[in-house]
């Protein structure tokens, strides 16, 4: 993927930089609100990653007025405000994720490249397919190796999120905000158990794996390769 | 007195007393005119009225006739003038002893000034008077002394002057009693403000009782100063505590890294030694992120992210939530919230709230080993116009005198010191509480512990409720 990082901080950006790129992505550098600005435009970017406090323009203004352009490059805020309030504006101006600094590494890759993703499949599939298993989204069942697996009801969410973003990393904080829309920090381990919980269900039994746990990371879905 | 007459309600007053002045002299002015032209009038009629009568007398039996029944008429005192002459001017009769040539050229009623009999000739008094030419040469005045007419001028003015003295008098002084009144308590207000300004947050505004303006005006003024004080003493309690518990652990930290950085250069040794230092970092984010979303809440959210919020659904989301960790544990939760209770808040905090009070539960509530130990509950009910989500366990609970303090950032018991955690968990229910303008109570489960957060129903604005309806 093509990376764009408005960063000011210099340091933080070629950490960042460096780390993107070991993953395997391209990755440009600007240094404040306007180069971004001027880059975002020109240079047809499958992700930008935005600071929210910018020398010369901030990182608001420049995602608004990318919105304005109808220009709908997937966005991830950077900023060292986390509070609900800061969260709503980032998103208000037009960002696709907001991410509180300071944030692990992990965590930031597992949302460039979900953001990533998500620009190429804009229709959404109604049966989703992971090797032999299949979440079927509009009857509401999920089946591997043609058995029916009983689910609850936000068990399907998670297994749902996970499938659509199968082979990426999604971490702890990605779940807890998407299936189940809450943006703190739970302190205790619950994503963990209700992972377990889903990974009893649907790989007990079953020869190979589906649910990976990517240590310090989260956790992935994938047909085994190996 | 030059403070005085600067005074916003001194001034206010000398403006009525402006106006109303102007207002009075111009009624008692149109008054004086009325009466003026009323008894001038008056006058004129009598006159003309009299002549007639004369003239009468003159045709039933002539000038001799006329000169017996003015004779007659002057014989008693009034203010009736007369006099008749001859075609030559000889004075035949009358009471006036002179009068000007030129009046007798006058064709209508005209005001005039005549001489007395018995008077020095310097003497002269004001009349209205008129003139009636009798065939054969004679000629009649018939008049009326107006010296009546000046003196109630005379009274009328000397009434006016007094009422405006008064009113001058009267509305200064009423206009200084009232502003010093007024300024002394303002004054009262600004000296006490100087003192808190100097740095006294103790001090608060006088109020009279009386429940007037400025004792309301005091009164938010004091809600103010108490809410100022509160924050400082907040930021204060912050500070300290960031000093305290964030350099203890950030020591620690520096502390590994200098033993690693010492000991045999191995890449398992640093790699662990890393290891730990993320993990003891996020530790720090963690207590750092709790911390400020306390001061946060305590200072009151800026109300953008505010909306009706269902508690039930807010307890069943975080109950499903946590269940299977309460199950992993041993421990059975249970949700009863039947009643649809909507307050205005954030769904972000309250969902936080009530997860912290649920991971309290679920850290402490097992550490009694009874049967039911393991029973936690989530109730939601609305009591009068408060929505009450209560966390009941059945450990150990918290003693009654401890309750006070486990509220307090980085508060924690020494029964629980083994048990992981930073003590910022029910800090935060009670800042959230506070920001509602609710409230976190403690009480006994017997045995156990049940954490109430009582909020407001609708409260803070009554239209964000019924837009989430």
């Amino acid at each position: 993927m093509k990376i764009l990082v408005i960063e000011d901080d210099r340091e933080a950006a070629q950490y960042l930089a460096k780390g993107l790129r070991e993953s395997g992505h391209t990755v440009d550098l600007a240094g404040d609100g306007e180069e971004g600005y001027e880059l975002a435009q020109a240079g047809n970017y499958d992700v930008l990653v935005v600071d929210r406090m910018l020398p010369k323009r901030d990182g608001l203004s420049v995602v608004m007025e990318l919105r304005d352009n109808a220009d709908p490059t997937p966005v991830l805020i950077l900023s060292a405000l986390g509070e609900v309030d800061d969260r709503v504006k980032g998103l208000r101006a037009g960002g696709d994720d907001y991410l509180a600094k300071p944030y692990a590494f992990s965590e930031l890759v597992a949302r460039v490249e979900a953001l990533g993703r998500r620009r190429g499949t804009t229709e959404v599939e109604t049966v989703l397919k992971v090797g032999d298993l299949e979440l079927d989204r509009l009857a509401h069942r999920v089946q591997r190796g043609g058995t029916t697996i009983p689910v609850q009801p936000r068990e399907f969410r998670l297994l749902e999120y996970l499938m659509r973003h199968a082979g990426q990393v999604v971490t702890r904080t990605m779940l807890l905000e998407n299936v189940w829309d809450y943006h703190f920090d739970p302190q205790t381990n619950v994503i963990d158990v209700h992972m377990s919980r889903l990974r009893s269900k649907i790989d007990k039994g079953f020869a190979t794996p589906l649910l990976h746990t990517v240590r310090g990371a989260g956790y992935m879905i994938r047909e085994d390769e190996a | 007195m030059l403070k005085l007459l600067k005074s916003t309600a001194f001034r206010l007053s000398l403006i009525y007393l402006a106006v109303f002045a102007v207002f009075a002299g111009l009624l008692i002015a149109y008054l004086s005119w009325n009466t003026w032209v009323i008894f001038s009038r008056q006058l004129v009629d009598t006159i003309d009225a009299e002549v007639q009568g004369l003239a009468e007398q003159y045709r039933i039996g002539g000038v001799l006739r006329l000169i017996q029944v003015i004779d007659q008429r002057t014989g008693n005192p009034s203010s009736s003038l007369y006099l008749l002459e001859d075609p030559q001017g000889n004075r035949l009769t009358g009471n006036v002893a002179s009068v000007p040539e030129d009046i007798w050229t006058a064709e209508d009623v005209s005001p005039v000034k005549y001489q007395r009999f018995n008077e020095s000739a310097a003497s002269r008094h004001e009349a209205l008077v008129m003139v009636f030419k009798l065939p054969g040469g004679f000629r009649l005045l018939v008049g009326r002394d107006i010296e009546e007419r000046r003196r109630l001028q005379d009274i009328v003015w000397r009434a006016t002057l007094l009422a405006v003295v008064l009113m001058v008098v009267l509305g200064v002084g009423g206009g200084y009693y009232v502003s010093r009144r007024i300024l002394a308590r303002i004054d009262a207000v600004s000296a006490t403000s100087r003192e808190i300004m100097a740095g006294d947050l103790s001090q608060r505004m006088a109020q009279s009782g009386s429940d007037d303006e400025f004792d309301r005006l005091a009164g938010s003024l004091n809600t103010m100063l108490d809410r100022i004080e509160r924050l400082m003493h907040g930021m204060k309690e912050v500070s300290d505590n960031i000093a305290h518990d964030l350099k203890t652990p950030l020591t620690r930290l520096r502390g590994r890294v200098e033993a690693a950085l010492r000991a045999e250069p191995t890449e398992e040794g640093y790699r662990e030694a890393l290891e730990t230092t993320i993990e003891e970092s996020d530790r720090l984010i963690a207590v750092f992120n709790g911390l400020l979303m306390i001061a946060r809440a305590e200072a009151g959210a800026s109300g953008a992210s505010f909306g009706g919020v269902e508690l039930s659904d807010v307890a069943r989301d975080v109950a499903e939530l946590y269940e299977p960790v309460a199950e992993e544990a041993g421990m059975t939760l249970t949700v009863d919230a039947p009643a649809t209770a909507i307050v205005h808040g954030n769904r972000e905090l309250i969902g936080q709230a009530i997860a912290n009070l649920v991971d309290n539960a679920l850290k402490y509530g097992r550490l009694a080993e009874t049967t039911e130990g393991g029973a936690l509950t989530v109730t939601v009910r609305v009591v009068n116009d408060h929505a009450e989500i209560a966390v009941a366990d059945h450990g150990p609970g918290i003693p009654a005198a401890s309750r006070p303090k486990v509220v307090e950032r980085f508060a924690r018991l020494e029964e629980s010191r083994s048990a992981p955690g930073a003590g910022l968990g029910l800090a935060l229910v009670a800042a959230v509480a506070r920001l509602h303008g609710g409230e976190l109570r403690l009480e006994d489960n017997a045995p156990g512990l049940r954490a109430v957060l009582s909020l407001p129903v609708g409260a803070a604005n009554g239209t964000a409720v019924q837009a989430a309806k």
